[in-house]
């Protein structure tokens, strides 16, 4: 445990320890949301409800990733390039995919 | 000429966990962590797939989409995002006991994480014991008889009811997006497990904690996955 703890405070300077209280509140925003999504869903906003859902949803996502994740505090360039990639590539999957089905008005 | 002995091992000062292809500890953390994100990259693809037949089969049958997601109990699954969220929080205080040091804390953590975990997977057993007793899993039992949404205001006789073909096209898909998702949640368990056993051997500290955190990602994501599953499962047209 000794030589673990030496090393802990100089050389991991880069590296984010959080803290209980930002936690706590990442958690009561996530489940506020949580309420807030049901809440919308009984509320009749016509083609809305869908959009607020998955706003709502991206919101919640983005908050996990950012602060559970540690992506906020990381120094790592590659992290980023690799969520962005991934979300790249399922835009272009569900995009293109609906751009199909969406537009075939003969059927 | 000099002897073996006066070679200066680079290691013999630093972190045991440290290993011999690695310069440092920074650089073999980065590493482990950016495989762990290429892992979830792929994953993000691997749902994304049921995502999409999700989409599409949506937007072809919606009416009958809404009629067979209130089917589900939109309470059970609030309950059960807010297991996953609590889940996450703990494995957050997990990789925090880790950093910080504090092998029971971890410990602990972790085992709250897996309990949090089969709460989840039990109400989820519950809802699948009710499909299969309403036969709405899919297959040769399968039989639906709904109403689409709104129809309860208008006279008996003008009432339209779901398609059971796309109606059991939506259970296939809940059953093969949230069958999945639980797969996923099973090997978490099983990965927390192990990683408990290690931490309370004393295996994880300050200066090693690699797999608390890449276990603690993988977690995270499988919550994110069911942050959108719940949505679009549970809560279609529901206000009607």
């Amino acid at each position: 445990m000794s030589m673990a703890d030496h090393n802990s405070a100089s050389e991991h300077a880069s590296e984010h320890i959080s803290t209980i209280g930002s936690s706590v509140a990442i958690w009561i925003a996530l489940l506020v949301g949580t309420g807030l999504t049901v809440g919308a869903a009984f509320i009749d906003l016509g083609p809305f409800n869908i959009v607020v859902a998955l706003a709502i949803a991206t919101v919640k996502a983005t908050l996990v990733v950012l602060f559970f994740m540690h992506v906020k505090y990381t120094h790592e360039k590659l992290t980023g390039l690799v969520i962005v990639s991934a979300i790249f590539w399922l835009g272009l999957l569900l995009g293109l995919s609906m751009l199909d089905y969406g537009t075939r008005l003969w059927q | 000429m000099h002897a073996s002995p006066v070679v200066v091992d680079e290691h013999a000062h630093n972190n045991p966990a440290l290993l011999h292809h690695f310069a440092t500890e920074e650089q073999q953390k980065d590493s482990a962590s950016l495989g762990m994100w290429l892992f979830l990259a792929q994953e993000v693809m691997f749902f994304g797939g049921m995502f999409c037949a999700y989409l599409i089969y949506r937007y072809k049958y919606f009416a009958d989409f809404g009629s067979a997601s209130q089917q589900l109990n939109i309470w059970l699954g609030a309950i059960n995002t807010v297991v996953l969220i609590c889940s996450s929080l703990t494995v957050v205080l997990a990789v925090r006991a880790a950093q910080l040091g504090k092998r029971m804390a971890l410990v602990g953590w972790l085992l709250l994480t897996i309990i949090l975990g089969f709460v989840f997977l039990g109400i989820k057993a519950d809802e699948y014991a009710e499909k299969f007793e309403k036969h709405h899993v899919p297959g040769a039992s399968f039989s639906y008889h709904e109403l689409l949404p709104s129809q309860e205001k208008l006279p008996p006789a003008e009432r339209q009811y779901a398609n059971p073909h796309h109606a059991e096209m939506y259970f296939s898909l809940y059953f093969a997006m949230t069958g999945m998702h639980a797969l996923h949640m099973i090997i978490g368990v099983g990965l927390f497990g192990f990683l408990a056993y290690m931490a309370w051997r004393g295996k994880y500290g300050p200066g090693y904690y690699t797999p608390i955190e890449n276990a603690g990602l993988y977690w995270h994501f499988v919550d994110i996955v069911w942050i959108y599953l719940f949505p679009l499962l549970y809560l279609i047209d529901r206000h009607r």
